[in-house]
């Protein structure tokens, strides 16, 4: 199901000028920032995500900016609708060369012991194979581009431990896997794959955290040595950052965007 | 039959905490211990407990931040035993807690100086040794503050940093030639040089402790327990590494 | 090395490889060893093999992908034994060789069911079992792939890294009550998994040496020394580690 493209009727210009860029899991927190950024910069931005209200949102907010969007709803855990997701791209635009692979849910506080099978099969579903799925049909579709730039979404807990989150922390290690072996594979193919590994950042995905734990907001605000949780636009600009020729010999890189906090 | 058997070995700052431990463990293995260290008591004290279980040990008053005082550890040790096998680099310092804008260069140059020039010099040396055996083994005593960063100690942090990164450029150099070189990384342990960091009864004592997932800092014999580890055969395929022994600390 | 004597181990892939090396070891050590497999006459085997040496073990079989299999397979082991000391999560199956395009998503789906839904699995009815008893050691096999990439494995290289997440994150959540737990990162070792690759694509063989600076594949037996180590009380301050074991890969 696609909606758009919608266009501020702006002409675009900026560092992603003339550029077809994708965004999975755009409906809202640091996918949306990334989606507006993206636009803000001339390109033309395809947002992706299960959640239709929040998608349509995101393109409108686009519009208003005087940007150019369109919305495609695709759940990434599922290999057809990813496989359309990228045939309408490709479709629509006739180009793919920036995607953000940014679906993605969590579970936060559960002992490995207490995740159940669903839990694994879910977490891993849309973390880890949406993953694989997204780079599985962008790759062709970007070579045939002539290029392009991919940052997926890992974590810090893709690349550290966390109590209460080994499944969602399984499931970024696997990402952060995925991205050295795709930047390895197609080094010299001019694809560039990245993923930023984002700490605590203020977004709806940890709501049903704070909600389930009073003070924990407060608590974890403290923990970065910044001394406050980050934000989805600062993820973005790292995100946008990477995609730009200032990131040329930036590959294969997991790059934090989390106040220090895996340097202590 | 221990696992260090006929093997001749260098420990330095081998008279006090991790030090001590490694060289009365490398004794108990049946290795013939040579002990490079500043405080000649100590020395004397470490070898006197050393023999008293029945092990083999020498003391050589040595400060690794004079390259000639590591000459003559070396130099002691082949002059003594005929050749050099295993080495364990842990002499250090920790440093004053200072934010790094108010460390002197005089502070900074001496902890490098002991801690990493210290280290490069053991290691040149001991290398030197190694290659006309065909083989040996060197652990450098790094840190968790060989990966990870902590604030108030920006100069023993950048000297651990440079200690790891120095293992693994010496490992790839003689990956083939029958040499391991590795590093051990631990975390908080009940040592002299940790509780004058962080005092008994204070309440950045009891922080570090629980830092510790585990719940508790380690002991000197754990910390010896992995370097006698990674100096024998069963460790064979191993080099070029931190292990890490920090209770959980770097896993977060 | 401390004495297994009176204690259980659990070896996940027991019929070949690192699981069948690491049996043999536990039960050279004393260990009464389960070993576990898929494939039922290598497993058996592997039993055969220990009673051959003078120890005692026993085979359950086990599909680890499959959650019901490991609830079985530790609850067979609790019943037989009383008790549940360490387990070895070891059960895995290979890289592809080809590029992320051309993995159809059943094969990244079964490379990640075995290697991390198993994991999973094997600690999910592990670590009740153990806290139980008051504590116990795991040891989980990922691979010198779950630090870094390598052309034509995306899914073997998710999958293993995914065990370092969950070795980590299981370890924070479990260190303060007694239960260890580790990760393995073998570099490129001689077993039956490699063997097939090679046999497929003898080139690999060739050019995969140069990955590795010590000048050699590593063999089984020194990974099992290791895993072996880790899950012994000489390693009671490790904890949440990744330990390479990969002849210097991951030095470079």
């Amino acid at each position: 199901m696609t909606d758009g493209p919608v266009s501020g009727g702006q002409v675009s210009s900026g560092e992603f000028a003339g550029k077809v860029a994708l965004v999975t899991g755009a409906s809202g927190g640091i996918g949306r920032a990334a989606a507006l950024r993206f636009a803000s910069g001339g390109a033309t931005v395809v947002c992706s995500d299960i959640a239709e209200d929040g998608g349509h949102e995101t393109v409108s907010l686009i519009a208003a900016g005087g940007g150019t969007a369109s919305l495609v709803l695709a759940d990434v855990s599922s290999e057809s609708d990813v496989e359309s997701l990228i045939d309408i791209t490709m479709h629509e635009y006739g180009r793919l060369d920036i995607a953000f692979n940014n679906a993605g849910i969590g579970l936060f506080g559960k002992t490995i012991v207490e995740h159940t099978e669903d839990d694994y099969d879910r977490i891993m579903g849309v973390n880890s194979t949406g993953v694989f799925l997204c780079l599985k049909y962008e790759i062709p579709a970007m070579l045939e581009s002539g290029g392009g730039c991919i940052v997926n979404t890992a974590s810090k807990a893709g690349l550290v431990g966390d109590a209460g989150l080994s499944v969602y922390s399984a499931s970024k290690h696997a990402v952060v896997g995925m991205t050295k072996t795709a930047a390895l594979e197609y080094a010299r193919k001019g694809i560039r794959v990245n993923c930023v590994a984002p700490g605590v950042i203020d977004t709806d995905i940890n709501t049903p955290f704070w909600q389930a734990n009073p003070g924990a907001y407060e608590e974890f605000s403290k923990k970065p040595p910044m001394g406050r949780m980050g934000t989805a636009e600062e993820v973005a600009e790292a995100v946008a950052w990477l995609c730009t020729d200032d990131a040329a010999f930036v590959h294969g890189h997991a790059m934090s965007v989390d106040a220090g906090m895996l340097a202590e | 039959m221990g696992m260090l058997d006929g093997k001749v070995a260098v420990v330095t700052g081998g008279t006090y905490g991790i030090g001590r431990a490694v060289s009365v463990r490398a004794a108990a293995e049946g290795a013939k211990v040579v002990i490079g260290a500043r405080g000649q008591q100590a020395g004397i004290d470490t070898v006197k407990e050393i023999e008293a279980a029945g092990g083999e040990a020498t003391f050589i008053a040595t400060d690794v931040a004079k390259a000639d005082d590591v000459e003559a550890l070396i130099g002691g040790t082949i002059a003594a035993y005929g050749r050099l096998d295993l080495a364990c680099n842990n002499a250090g310092i920790g440093g004053e807690r200072q934010l790094i804008h108010e460390v002197s260069e005089e502070d900074f140059e001496s902890i490098m100086a002991l801690n990493l020039r210290g280290c490069f010099v053991c290691v040149k040396l001991e290398l030197q040794q190694m290659l006309k055996v065909g083989g040996g083994s060197i652990v450098n005593m790094a840190s968790a503050n060989g990966l990870i960063g902590t604030a108030l100690f920006t100069a023993y942090t950048a000297s651990k940093h440079g200690m790891v990164g120095l293992t693994k450029a010496a490992a790839l150099e003689y990956a083939d030639k029958g040499i391991r070189v590795n590093a051990v990384c631990p975390g908080g342990v009940e040592t002299p040089l940790f509780t004058e960091t962080y005092p008994v009864g204070s309440e950045s004592r009891k922080a570090a402790m629980d830092f510790h997932p585990i719940g508790r800092i380690g002991t000197s014999e754990e910390i010896a327990a992995a370097v006698v580890f990674l100096w024998s055969d069963k460790a064979s395929y191993i080099t070029g590494t931190c292990l890490t022994l920090d209770g959980g600390l770097t896993a977060n | 090395m401390s004495d297994f004597g009176q204690k259980i181990a659990l070896v996940t892939g027991a019929g070949s490889g690192i699981g069948r090396a690491t049996a043999l070891v536990f039960a050279r050590e004393g260990a009464t060893v389960a070993c576990s497999d898929i494939d039922t006459e290598s497993g058996e085997a592997t039993v055969r093999m220990i009673e051959d040496l003078g120890g005692t073990a026993s085979f359950v079989r086990a599909d680890v992908s499959v959650g019901a299999d490991v609830e079985a397979m530790v609850q067979t082991v609790v019943e037989r034994y009383g008790r549940l000391d360490v387990a070895h999560n070891n059960a895995g199956i290979g890289g592809l060789g080809k590029p992320i395009v051309q993995h159809s998503l059943s094969e990244f789906e079964r490379t990640m069911a075995v290697n991390t839904k198993g994991v999973f699995h094997g600690m999910k009815y592990q670590i009740p079992q153990m806290l139980k008893q008051g504590g116990g050691a795991i040891v989980n096999t990922s691979s010198m792939m779950g630090l870094v990439g390598l052309a034509g494995i995306s899914a073997y290289s998710a999958s293993k890294h995914a065990v370092v997440g969950l070795t980590r994150s299981a370890a924070l959540e479990y260190g303060s009550k007694g239960v260890r737990i580790n990760c393995i990162c073998p570099g490129i070792i001689r077993t039956p998994i490699n063997q097939k690759y090679w046999d497929e694509f003898p080139e690999a063989e060739k050019e995969w040496l140069s990955i590795e600076p010590i000048g050699r594949y590593g063999e089984p037996e020194e990974v099992a020394e290791v895993v072996v180590w880790m899950a012994s009380d000489e390693a009671s301050f490790m904890h949440g580690h990744a330990l390479s074991v990969d002849g210097g890969a991951t030095a470079q």
